[in-house]
């Protein structure tokens, strides 16, 4: 369980790392369907979830929320760049969670929905393209 | 202790090799149980069946055993190995969550020692093993295209998975270096076969395919055995393997689904658990006759682990490519694969081109390359990533070295209370050296193909599970642990037929070797039945 401050922590720093982007029709990462998304299938990550607010909350003295947007996003990718366990939980999860919306998705020319039954196409391209290689020497060794 | 009745042969893993010597020995109609510490996994049960498909590759469908944590793995110490241990355990072993690539080891494999003066030579070569190869390749139903200069004759019984944009792409790159490539071999079905439906291009292979068209083993071999009347019993966990005072296997001490210790007594005791369960279980069978662990007089039990260190060189080209859509791995490339006396190092490595990730997984790749900054930035950048990757694989020969090796954690246990095994692994020099060339030559490609932001994961992150050679096969009892035919030189009713008794680990994916070898195995086994133990 989160306590109310780290799920308004939680939602400062993601809306922060993600944005929404009106002109690409896209959400921000603390849009609420997006927040509850995270909150609901945090599972075995919370533990790593809440030191990474924790360390964000130190590295802004508790004022990340009334930070200029340029002084936030500064200290995020700062943050981020030490490459941490915990940062590489947090963005993981943020991510997982941004990136299967079904609005972010339709904004990215993906169908919103899971792969399986309807799969995909993918073409079989060029096959001509191996007439350079068919007539090519052996290239292994016989060992005979 | 509850025991039961005697079995003639009693298999422990039910994984690939443990599934193919099941299939193989039925026609014996010898009593053959099968002790797998893991479930049968449902279709259902994969992560491309729902909208989290992608976020489950990081909780129970992780390919890290320490990371899944399901009540039917056992954790790994892997702290002080650069390379993690990837597996799974249930019906299927690693087949479950392999990538199904598909390309045997060659014949100068097996022949290492007298063609490049390194490591040992094995004591079965290709030729002995290409009839099982190809029987294998049936079993399995593996999709392909015949004619390849770049490895031995093969009959792959479907055609080949489609190359897509992002294939074309490599082609037209390769083409223009006048480098080798070949659509890859894969046991993905690219039509029906045997039961299994045709691939629909989830993309999402690795972690079990929901469309069963990827080949594990509970979908190809295990049901044959079972319908020819082998019994595989689920959630029994093996201790150890018991002997008698004339030293032989007298059968296992095992762990039921309800943590009941149970003993089982065979005839026979083949062993199936990859090239860490197996060290594992063998140590763990140490006693008083065997202080050192079971078939462990030569000492070489747990060492020589060989896990293939595998860099990635991706990078993002203008055109929108295939993504995560189609299976994964598109092609190979044996132009680097063989010994050449003008580089630094002996041996070689196979070249796997590779297709992109879904949106969840490139976010997270992205930003793990630093391609994907925080904040108002993040979604132009994001933009020229999705559907714009490529990404090749270096699979580099792993030579043994006896300070590889996998022993016994002296605190870590399972949930059964069984010790666990640790890993101590460092990557060699000459595989270091061939790393760089893999690494400077997939660089090329790219770049030959238009791409840019080209980023190197070395192998820090990435772990094919490839768990090899801690059972090492030999002709001499003084270094190695089974024989030529997969008996233990000391146990003469004691098999191996896994991963671990691999000589040295070839530049390529190892499941069609592992097979190829088990059946070879079985195939001995049938062949002196009557004098098994001389
Ligand atoms: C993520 C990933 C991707 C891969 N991709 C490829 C690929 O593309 N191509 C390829 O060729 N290979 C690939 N592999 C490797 C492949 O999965 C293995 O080479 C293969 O499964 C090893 O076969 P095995 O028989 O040696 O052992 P496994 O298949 O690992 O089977 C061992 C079985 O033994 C069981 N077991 C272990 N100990 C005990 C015990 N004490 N009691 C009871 N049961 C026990 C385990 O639960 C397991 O089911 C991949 C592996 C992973 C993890
Ligand atoms: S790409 Fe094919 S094999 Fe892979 S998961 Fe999809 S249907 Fe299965």
């Amino acid at each position: 369980m989160m306590t109310d401050d780290e799920l308004r922590d939680l939602r400062d720093i993601a809306g922060t790392m993600i944005p929404a982007n009106a002109g690409r029709n896209l959400p921000g990462a603390d849009d609420p369907a997006i927040q509850a998304d995270i909150v609901k299938t945090v599972g075995r990550d919370l533990p790593r979830v809440k030191e990474a607010i924790a360390a964000i909350a130190a590295k802004s003295d508790g004022t990340f929320a009334s930070l200029d947007v340029d002084r936030r996003e500064a200290l995020i990718n700062e943050y981020f760049a030490g490459k941490s366990a915990p940062a590489a939980t947090l963005g993981r999860v943020i991510l997982g969670a941004y990136y299967r919306d079904d609005r972010v998705l339709t904004a990215l020319g993906w169908e919103p929905r899971a792969p399986f039954p309807k799969g995909f196409t993918v073409e079989q391209g060029d096959w001509s393209l191996l007439d350079a290689v068919r007539n090519r020497p052996q290239l292994w060794r016989d060992d005979r | 202790m509850t025991a039961n009745e005697k079995v003639d042969v009693l298999i422990v893993g039910a994984g690939a090799s443990g599934a193919a010597v099941a299939w193989s020995l039925a026609e014996t109609k010898m009593r053959i149980l099968c002790l797998e510490q893991g479930d049968w996994i449902k279709s259902t049960e994969f992560p491309t069946n729902g909208r989290d498909w992608e976020a489950r590759r990081y909780t129970d469908f992780a390919i890290s055993p320490n990371h899944r944590g399901r009540d039917t793995d056992y954790p790994v110490n892997d702290d002080a190995s650069i390379m993690k241990v990837a597996n799974f355990n249930g019906v299927g072993g690693g087949t479950v969550i392999y990538t199904a690539h598909w390309p045997r080891m060659h014949p100068s494999d097996f022949k290492v020692k007298s063609l490049d003066g390194v490591a040992d030579d094995w004591p079965v070569d290709y030729w002995a093993l290409e009839k099982f190869f190809e029987e294998n390749d049936r079993m399995m139903g593996v999709s392909g295209l015949a004619g390849d200069p770049g490895v031995p004759p093969r009959h792959p019984p479907m055609p080949p998975i489609p190359m897509g944009k992002t294939g074309t792409k490599y082609a037209q790159a390769m083409n223009k270096l006048g480098w080798h490539w070949w659509p890859s071999d894969t046991t993905i079905a690219t039509r029906e076969y045997e039961g299994r439906a045709a691939c629909i291009n989830l993309g999402h292979c690795t972690p079990g395919c929901a469309q069963g068209a990827k080949a594990s083993t509970d979908l190809t071999y295990w049901p044959l055995a079972i319908r020819a009347g082998v019994e595989l019993r689920t959630r029994c966990r093996v201790r150890e393997i018991t002997t008698g005072p004339d030293g032989m296997a007298t059968g296992v001490v095992y762990y039921d689904a309800q943590g009941v210790e149970q003993f089982q007594p065979a005839e026979v005791v083949i062993v199936a658990c990859n090239g860490v369960g197996t060290p594992r279980l063998l140590l763990n069978s140490a006693s008083g006759k065997f202080p050192n662990g079971l078939a462990n007089s030569s000492d070489q039990v747990g060492r020589n682990l060989m896990m293939h260190p595998w860099p990635i060189v991706s990078g993002y080209v203008e055109d929108m490519v295939d993504g995560g859509r189609g299976p994964i791995t598109c092609m190979w490339s044996k132009e680097f694969y063989e010994t050449d006396p003008k580089r630094d190092f002996v041996r070689g490595y196979t070249l796997q081109l590779g297709r992109g990730t879904g949106p969840a997984t490139q976010a997270i790749v992205g930003a793990a390359a630093g391609h994907l900054p925080w904040g108002r930035d993040h979604h132009r950048a994001y933009l020229e990533l999705l559907d714009h990757r490529v990404g090749i694989g270096v699979a580099c020969d792993d030579l043994p070295e006896a300070h590889n090796r996998v022993t016994i954690d002296p605190v870590l246990k399972d949930s059964n209370g069984i010790p666990a095994p640790r890993v101590d692994y460092t990557i060699g020099e000459n595989t270091r050296r061939m790393m760089e060339h893999g690494i400077a030559r997939a660089t090329e490609i790219l770049a030959a193909a238009g791409a840019k932001r080209i980023h190197t994961s070395r192998t820090e992150l990435n772990y094919p599970g490839h768990l090899l050679g801690t059972a090492r096969m030999g002709k001499d009892p003084e270094r190695s642990v089974v024989n030529e035919w997969g008996r233990s030189h000391d146990v003469k009713n004691l098999f191996i037929v896994d991963g671990s008794v691999f000589v040295t680990g070839g530049g390529v994916n190892p499941t069609s070797t592992i097979q190829a070898l088990a059946l070879y195995i079985a195939d001995q086994m049938k062949q002196r039945l009557a004098n098994l133990f001389d």
